[in-house]
């Protein structure tokens, strides 16, 4: 039975996708601005920092609205309570959208430093766990969900090469220590955001199993069980 | 369930005439904890509990198959006096019932005709029970007034009050608030809630948001069939069945 209660979610869902894709995108541009070396592209990123954040609010509204006069229950409490989170989470990528324009547009007034492998890589995998997450969500596809989790390892181990391999150009030559601490931040950014992709991933398992898997909770209480008498 | 069990159905099944109202129940309601019985229009959830203190006796061509155990004793035995077991398994029903008497006589009508107990002791037992019931100080002043001036919620809580008087086990409500308006609601669910110290309570209601906020135990019924049974955080948060599902969030029923 269709519901009035299902267009509302609809319309939470619809604004969730709209967010996701905006977020995506901000990652997408700031990335290529320091790829291409266009200024343009990075100021296009912080356009869509506004739409963003309303959209936050918006979300937040909506489900406080839907919380108060529906009372759900069962999977609508949970894909409600999941829609909270998930802005919150979207919020951020976007914010860490913005720090890598900004950092993009501090290198791009500099010589660029090496052309750029792994960052380009970093961001197209973040971006794709954004993306996935969000199909998950949309589709409730549990396994989609924990493919998003499994994939924030290939990123942060492409982190770890970023940094050793600017770390060895900072050794050698100090002068280009301002550019590659600047190409660290950046990476450190992407592996925030395939984070956040990761916490969504999470949220749409708790959504779909009404069970959580965050910091592998299970092993924490058994371990917290196991230590009871010491406090 | 890891507490004992007060009052406990296995395989339970209900006629009305030819007619199947319960099938197989195995449903243990446990000890000082409120259960409550949820489902669509005609699922059989007043008639499960009507079962539980035998009310469906005084009904014609009806039969009851299957057992019902009271503290592990069978309540359908040869032998089993139903007066007693009334008094063990007390009833609150959907519209407040007050006898046309006054405050007091309603409160003392079951100590009296139980036994002949003292007038001190009756004084003691109204005003004990009045105040578990939460409306003593509503009503201490004028115990001498005819109950039907009392208004529709202080009615409620007065059969309340008559219920917990013969001191019962169990307490089975049957619809408690569907009379009553929301502030009234409020002040008897609270009470709900209080009265499992001492009391095993359960409670049929078509309000699932009060199951939500008074059991600590939720059996979902439907066309007579127990669907599930769990803790009502479960039921609520996370229900294992596709048809508790639906009910609950108001895809059918």
């Amino acid at each position: 039975m269709e519901r009035q209660f299902d267009a509302e979610l609809n319309a939470l869902n619809e604004k969730l996708l709209h967010m996701a894709r905006l977020a995506e995108e901000s990652v997408a541009l700031a990335v290529k601005s320091l790829k291409e070396r266009n200024e343009a592209l990075a100021q296009d990123v912080f356009k869509r920092e506004g739409t963003i954040n309303l959209l936050e609010i918006d979300i937040d509204e909506l489900c406080m609205k839907l919380l108060a006069l529906r009372q759900p229950v069962a999977s609508d409490l949970r894909f409600i309570t999941s829609a909270m989170k998930i802005g919150s989470e979207l919020e951020r990528v976007g914010d860490l959208g913005v720090n890598i324009a900004e950092v993009s547009l501090e290198l791009l007034k500099q010589p660029a430093l090496k052309p750029l492998i792994d960052i380009p890589r970093m961001a197209s995998l973040a971006q794709s766990m954004v993306r996935d997450s969000l199909n998950a969500f949309v589709n409730r596809d549990e396994k989609l969900a924990r493919s998003v989790c499994e994939r924030d390892d290939d990123v942060d181990s492409l982190n770890d090469q970023v940094f050793r391999e600017l770390l060895t150009y900072m050794m050698n030559d100090p002068s280009t220590i301002n550019r590659s601490v600047g190409l660290i931040l950046i990476g450190r950014h992407l592996e925030r955001i395939a984070d956040h992709a990761t916490n969504i991933g999470e949220d749409v398992i708790y959504l779909v199993l009404g069970k959580t898997i965050k910091h592998h909770i299970e092993e924490i209480r058994r371990e917290a069980a196991a230590n009871a008498g010491i406090k | 369930m890891d507490i004992r069990p007060k009052i406990e159905t296995q395989n339970l099944n209900f006629y009305y005439g030819t007619k199947q109202a319960l099938r197989n129940i195995s449903l243990a309601c446990a000890d000082r904890r409120v259960t409550a019985i949820i489902g669509p229009s005609g699922c059989g959830k007043s008639t499960f509990i009507r079962t539980l203190n035998r009310m469906n006796d005084v009904l014609l061509r009806t039969r009851t198959e299957g057992e019902i155990w009271l503290d592990g004793e069978n309540i359908n035995a040869p032998g089993i006096d139903v007066v007693e077991l009334r008094k063990r398994v007390g009833m609150v029903f959907q519209k407040p019932n007050p006898f046309p008497k006054s405050i007091f006589d309603n409160v003392a009508y079951g100590l009296r005709i139980n036994d002949g107990r003292n007038r001190f002791k009756i004084e003691e037992v109204v005003e004990k029970s009045l105040i578990e019931a939460a409306l003593w100080d509503e009503v201490k002043d004028r115990l001498k007034e005819n109950a039907f001036s009392l208004s529709g919620g202080q009615q409620q809580r007065l059969c309340i009050a008559r219920a917990l008087a013969v001191e019962p086990e169990v307490i089975l409500f049957d619809e408690p608030c569907s009379a009553i308006d929301p502030t009234a609601t409020a002040k008897i669910e609270d009470l709900i809630m209080k009265l499992k110290k001492d009391y095993t309570v359960v409670i049929v209601t078509h309000n699932m948001q009060q199951a939500a906020r008074v059991s600590d135990f939720t059996a979902f019924m439907m066309l007579g069939d127990l669907i599930e049974f769990d803790k009502t955080e479960t039921i609520f948060t996370n229900p294992a069945n596709k048809l508790t599902e639906d009910y609950i969030t108001g895809r059918f029923g």
